[in-house]
């Protein structure tokens, strides 16, 4: 079907099929993703009205139906910030200063080029995945300094020196607890680490359980890297006013903010896959349709790892700056090597259950 | 001319021109983003050379960790031109020497069909299924695991080095062990007094 009906513009196109081919099926991750990072804001925002007793965006809604009330919100908050002037303050760098939102959400989309949604829906099924997430997600903290430099201002300076001396301690932590990930399924290919840990017992089988203390530092150092709350020192309102973006305005301020999201959806998506199983059910396999792996398993944990990421906001109160970098060198890399030592020694007994 | 070589010359031209603008870019802070697009390009070039565990690693080492360290300290600088092109002519000798040594081994690469580095075997064709990662690893945790370790004895000596050379204690840090603000119990801060209510003078 699908490929009677490719034929025509494969004939039509010739030797420029496979690149007009690609654009489309990237299209078909961005823009999905773009959506969903507009609804993860009203997401945020409702959750943590919720939790305050309050009932959020209720009022902004399509053709003036009732009960979408709140719905239209993320879309009327986009299209204001996309008709606001973008001031570029005297003695910027201008090239910089509009390259920085630029170069922050590349990573964040880029890194979706390996990302597997179910067992067939992949756009590149490269081995070394997990090696390539990690190089292009640590790029992303250019955007943050080039931004905070280029602005001429202190208080973007002080907040992309902040961010940048955050995000290069816990990406060592990432790292390692990464590097657990990969002892245990023996591969970098992420299709290949969500089959490692597909078996009888659904939800029993993934490496959640054996990687515990990982997990938890996988999903606590993500929080620290996408500078959401409680490790959002970078733009501490109270202390440095907004950080890196005070200076932006419209859409390119807008852009850090879609920057942050999509980082903070696909660190919620590896999470999923690496520990929560990716695409598999949590129920066993015998259980037939419930039982069957697919996209929308992996959907559900994902939202779930959001939720969580938003709770923490809600719940915690930001961490003070000395006590962050602690956190970040002198318990979770300690805890990831001794991990990693662990699970070392754990290979050469025969207790060892993921050979291959 | 195929997709690849099509490539491989963007690539090539980028890196040539980044690299070109690393010297001569006067803002020492665009000096060190052109070096960061240097670095990037250059591990596309050798993401086509089928080295892709090398330019992975270039990008999460160089790129991801070392550059930003570098501009990190490029953009506290107070740079004084003038001072900095002071000893230009003090260094030339120097200088002349070493991009003479580069110039020179350059062109035996180069010239490779009259200085018989072209006799050298080719490499093998990989097999299917072949990992860059997974040879690597094993080669350097096998064949040259001593060379390996000692890079690491060595590196790790360097950072205990630089940390011993720069770290000392403030008098007056404020500095309080968030073991123990953990521990804090009321009774260490606070003392609740009971006194009889007084009656207002008249």
């Amino acid at each position: 079907m699908l490929d009677t009906l490719l034929a025509y513009p494969q004939s039509w196109l010739g030797p420029a099929w496979p690149l007009v081919w690609t654009l489309i099926k990237i299209l078909c991750i961005v823009v999905p993703l773009m959506l969903s990072v507009a609804y993860v804001t009203l997401w945020e925002r409702k959750l943590i009205g919720w939790m305050q007793v309050r009932l959020g965006p209720n009022r902004v809604t399509f053709f003036g139906i009732r009960w979408l009330g709140g719905l239209a919100q993320p879309i009327a908050d986009g299209l204001k910030l996309l008709l606001k002037e973008i001031i570029v303050p005297s003695g910027a760098s201008k090239f910089l200063f509009v390259v920085a939102p630029i170069l922050a959400i590349m990573p964040a989309l880029a890194a979706w080029a390996v990302v597997p949604f179910s067992p067939e829906l992949i756009l590149a099924d490269i081995d070394a995945g997990l090696l390539y997430i990690m190089a292009i997600t640590s790029m992303g903290v250019y955007g943050i300094i080039i931004a905070g430099w280029a602005s001429n201002s202190k208080y973007a300076f002080l907040g992309a020196l902040r961010s940048a001396a955050q995000m290069v301690s816990y990406e060592l932590a990432m790292g390692f607890a990464l590097v657990c990930v990969l002892m245990v399924s023996q591969s970098l290919n992420l299709g290949e680490i969500v089959r490692t840990q597909e078996g009888n017992w659904g939800v029993f089988n993934w490496f959640w359980i054996p990687l515990f203390p990982i997990f938890l530092v996988y999903i606590i150092s993500g929080v620290a890297e996408t500078n959401r709350a409680p490790f959002d020192v970078a733009e501490g309102e109270s202390e440095i006013v907004a950080g890196f973006h005070v200076e932006y305005s419209g859409m390119t301020f807008a852009v850090f903010f879609l920057a942050e999201y999509a980082n903070m959806i696909l660190i919620s998506t590896l999470a999923a896959i690496m520990f929560l199983g990716g695409w598999l059910s949590p129920f066993p396999q015998s259980w037939g349709a419930l039982g069957s792996p697919g996209f929308g398993w992996l959907l559900l944990k994902l939202f779930l790892v959001i939720s969580c990421f938003l709770w923490f906001r809600a719940t915690f109160p930001r961490y003070r700056y000395d006590q962050l970098m602690r956190l970040g060198w002198k318990v979770f890399l300690p805890l990831t090597i001794a991990y990693i030592l662990i699970l070392g020694a754990w290979m050469q007994t025969p207790l060892w259950i993921w050979w291959k | 001319m195929t997709f690849q070589t099509f490539i491989f010359y963007f690539f090539a031209a980028v890196l040539i021109f980044a690299a070109l603008r690393v010297i001569t870019a006067r803002n020492p802070v665009h000096a060190a983003l052109f070096l960061v697009l240097a670095f990037f390009t250059s591990a596309g070039i050798w993401v086509l050379l089928q080295a892709e565990f090398l330019a992975i690693a270039l990008v999460l080492v160089y790129v991801g960790a070392v550059m930003v360290l570098f501009l990190f300290v490029v953009m506290m600088l107070d740079i004084n031109i003038a001072r900095l092109r002071e000893g230009f002519w003090s260094y030339l000798p120097l200088g002349a020497l070493v991009a003479f040594l580069l110039a020179a081994e350059m062109g035996l690469v180069l010239a490779s069909r009259y200085t018989g580095l072209a006799d050298m075997p080719a490499p093998p064709p990989l097999p299917a299924g072949y990992s860059n990662t997974k040879e690597l690893g094993r080669l350097l945790y096998t064949e040259y695991v001593y060379p390996f370790e000692i890079a690491a004895v060595i590196l790790l000596v360097a950072i205990v080095a630089a940390i011993a050379l720069t770290l000392r204690r403030r008098k007056q840090s404020k500095y309080i062990d968030p073991a123990k603000q953990i521990n804090v119990r009321r009774a260490d801060r606070v003392r609740i007094v009971t006194m009889p209510s007084e009656k207002k003078d008249q």
